[in-house]
């Protein structure tokens, strides 16, 4: 870097050989990165956005051009419309869940002591797990005659739920299922972040008169997480919006379509009807709202976190 | 204003004792330092004070009454933070104002969107406004206001501390090494610039620091601590001049004091290096004890050593180091089973001697210092002046 700023004009050649030299190696660092970006990312990218453009089915030979075609359709389409809608409530549920209640696990985990990596672990285990083994365990668990969820409710005096079968729970039941997933890995980010605040800001705040938790918690802790939390909101709000594995094992879109989302909409059009042109412009509208909200949020919670 | 009062304070962390049952009285407007190596518990003494530490024992009053029972924000005391521990996401006069927003307003009234419904909040803010732009105006601070710490030098963000510690009018104003992360220039510079602030506000202030030069340069009186213990407390030249113990006398003063091994000889006689000195103590004939020998009271010897019956030993130059106004000159002492020593001397003295030969250092016995055995101070029997100065520890 500091090369670069020699005049290259009255240089003699040896160090011009010597950034080139360097600019070849600076370049060469970066290549393994560039290549995997371009044949990941990029590439298929591409290829999406051509298919999209015809009406390619799976394991057709041929494919006409069929220009926005698929886009004016999935617009139109009112299965498409509600599953973007179940999405949104599906998000609008795991995102503020797993964001404060993350947090609120690690700051109670980081006042332990001799019990801290105890809880950790317990927490961090449904991250650890496979989703899909996991989701049969909650099935049984909800399960109305089987699962000692409903036995409990029972026992207390309440009525039984079929939580994934009835059309007003399901959605919200596997909400409550992507938070737990969620929530282990989100509070360690948060312990990382509380971990990172100086002991001597604390001591000053108390100093100054911060004389319990919340005044703690509102001076010091909550403005400090602020590159963490938005950090967290961020990738917590991805991962809800592409809720596809409890959705294909539990209940299949159902109840009465209650639980249709994005993400298994485009794995039934591509993969069980074949609609190969029309899912890729169903993953382009998928793209297109993860990027618009996230570019939205870096930029409104960047501006409120700065130090 | 207060006087501080501390009575037998013990702490300890698991096994290991960091404070062994210290007493200290500090007087109404006092700058007392708390000096000491790193590990001797001064930074957790005042942190006791500030009501941060909890002590296991002993007590601690603030203007004659007790504070044991306080939070620490019920202290009146003020803390600056080695650190500076400003808050980063604030502005200057966010962080200076903080423990008035604190103390002034209720919890209602800071917390987003709820505060919008109180009436106060407005007057309130301007009376916090005002307050802190005074302060600032006392550290010329009013053109930062609006700054975030990240955005000041080191010498700035310690006068934001400052004025956080400032703002409220404490009693007491504790400092936890506040300039050992600033560059020697500036930390020679708010050097006197806390003195000042001291005289002008008259508070009482507890100064901890490692620097033997800035418990010097400041204090009123200064604390000297080892191990958990005070070993001495008294003005910076007492204990400069009469330090009770051979770690007092090493910790203060620079360049260090000059220990040389000597004996005594019948009737407390001092010999050193076999030859008899005119400086006796009170002791058995035959005991070892340590020659304190400052640098400046140690010389070249001009003409014939032992001229006039003054004390002197050979040596040979090892190094000269040049300090612009004078020299300090390294010696080894050759063949004798002592470490070397060092002596001021003007350019020109320097300019006489070479590693090749060895010259005559001579000293002038009524500013030795005389420690026995366990390294605490004796007093000379004659020649040197009386005292009353007794080692605290004893």
């Amino acid at each position: 870097m500091t090369m670069t700023a020699i005049p290259a004009f009255g240089t003699p050649p040896r160090s011009r050989r010597r950034l080139w030299i360097e600019q070849i190696t600076g370049a060469s660092f970066a290549l393994p990165a560039l290549a995997l970006l371009i044949l990941t990312i990029l590439l298929p990218l591409a290829v999406l956005l051509y298919l999209s453009l015809t009406n390619y089915e799976f394991g057709a030979i041929s494919a006409d051009w069929v220009g926005l075609a698929n886009f004016s359709k999935a617009l139109a389409d009112p299965i498409i419309r509600r599953s973007v809608i179940n999405t949104l409530i599906y998000v609008a549920i795991v995102v503020p869940g797993g964001v404060f209640g993350a947090l609120l696990i690690a700051i109670l985990v980081h006042g332990r002591r001799r019990t801290r990596s105890l809880y950790e672990v317990i927490y961090f285990l449904p991250v650890t797990s496979t989703l899909i083994a996991m989701a049969t365990v909650w099935q049984f668990l909800l399960h109305p005659a089987l699962g000692p969820v409903n036995a409990m409710l029972k026992w207390l005096g309440f009525g039984e739920i079929a939580f994934l079968s009835e059309p007003s729970t399901a959605l919200a039941t596997l909400a409550v299922i992507g938070i737990w997933q969620l929530l282990g890995f989100n509070m360690i980010l948060f312990l990382a972040g509380l971990s990172a605040i100086p002991r001597d800001l604390y001591e000053a705040s108390e100093i100054d008169g911060c004389s319990n938790g919340i005044d703690r918690f509102l001076t010091i802790t909550w403005p400090l997480l602020g590159p963490t939390t938005m950090f967290v909101i961020v990738t917590t709000m991805i991962t809800a919006f592409k809720i596809f594995d409890t959705v294909a094992v539990m209940t299949r879109g159902g109840p009465m379509g209650r639980t249709e989302v994005l993400l298994y909409n485009i794995y039934l059009e591509g993969f069980q009807y074949f609609h190969t042109g029309y899912a890729a412009a169903l993953s382009f509208i998928f793209l297109a709202f993860i990027l618009v909200f996230s570019v939205a949020q870096t930029f409104t919670l960047d501006r409120k976190v700065h130090y | 204003m207060a006087t501080v009062d501390l009575t037998s304070i013990a702490k300890s962390f698991g096994p290991t004792k960091v404070l062994g049952g210290v007493d200290l009285s500090i007087a109404d407007g006092e700058f007392l330092t708390l000096v000491g190596p790193s590990g001797c518990g001064k930074s957790t003494l005042i942190r006791i004070i500030a009501g941060l530490e909890a002590q296991d024992s002993g007590g601690v009053a603030i203007g004659g009454a007790s504070v044991d029972h306080l939070r620490a924000h019920e202290r009146r005391v003020a803390m600056v933070f080695q650190s500076y521990a400003l808050y980063p996401h604030m502005t200057v006069g966010a962080n200076i104002g903080l423990p008035l927003t604190m103390s002034r307003m209720t919890l209602r009234q800071r917390l987003p969107l709820l505060r919008l419904l109180s009436r106060q909040r407005r007057e309130i803010l301007r009376g916090i406004e005002a307050d802190v732009g005074a302060v600032a105006a006392q550290l010329q601070l009013e053109h930062l206001l609006d700054r975030r710490p990240a955005q000041l030098s080191g010498g700035q963000r310690q006068r934001v501390a400052l004025g956080r510690a400032m703002v409220r009018s404490p009693d007491v104003f504790l400092m936890d090494e506040p300039l050992s992360n600033l560059d020697a220039k500036l930390r020679v510079h708010m050097r006197t610039e806390l003195a000042e602030l001291h005289k002008r506000l008259g508070a009482t202030f507890i100064y901890v620091t490692h620097d033997q030069i800035e418990a010097m340069t400041m204090s009123d009186r200064v604390a000297m601590m080892d191990a958990g213990d005070v070993l001495q407390l008294g003005t910076p030249s007492e204990l400069y001049e009469r330090p009770a113990s051979i770690k007092v006398a090493q910790f203060i003063g620079s360049p260090a004091i000059n220990l040389l091994p000597a004996t005594l000889a019948g009737s407390g006689r001092i010999e050193l290096f076999g030859r008899p000195l005119s400086l006796a103590v009170n002791g058995t004939a035959g005991a070892s004890i340590t020659l304190g020998i400052r640098a400046e009271a140690l010389s070249l010897a001009q003409g014939e050593p032992g001229q006039g019956g003054r004390a002197w030993f050979s040596a040979r130059l090892r190094r000269k180091e040049n300090l612009g106004s004078e020299y300090i000159l390294h010696f080894d002492l050759a063949g004798r089973d002592a470490p070397g020593v060092t002596t001021r001397a003007t350019a020109a003295t320097a300019a006489t001697v070479n590693e090749t030969a060895e010259v005559a250092l001579t000293f002038d016995e009524t500013a030795c210092h005389v420690f026995d055995v366990g390294g605490e101070r004796l007093e000379p029997r004659n020649g040197g002046a009386v005292s009353s100065v007794v080692p605290l520890r004893a």
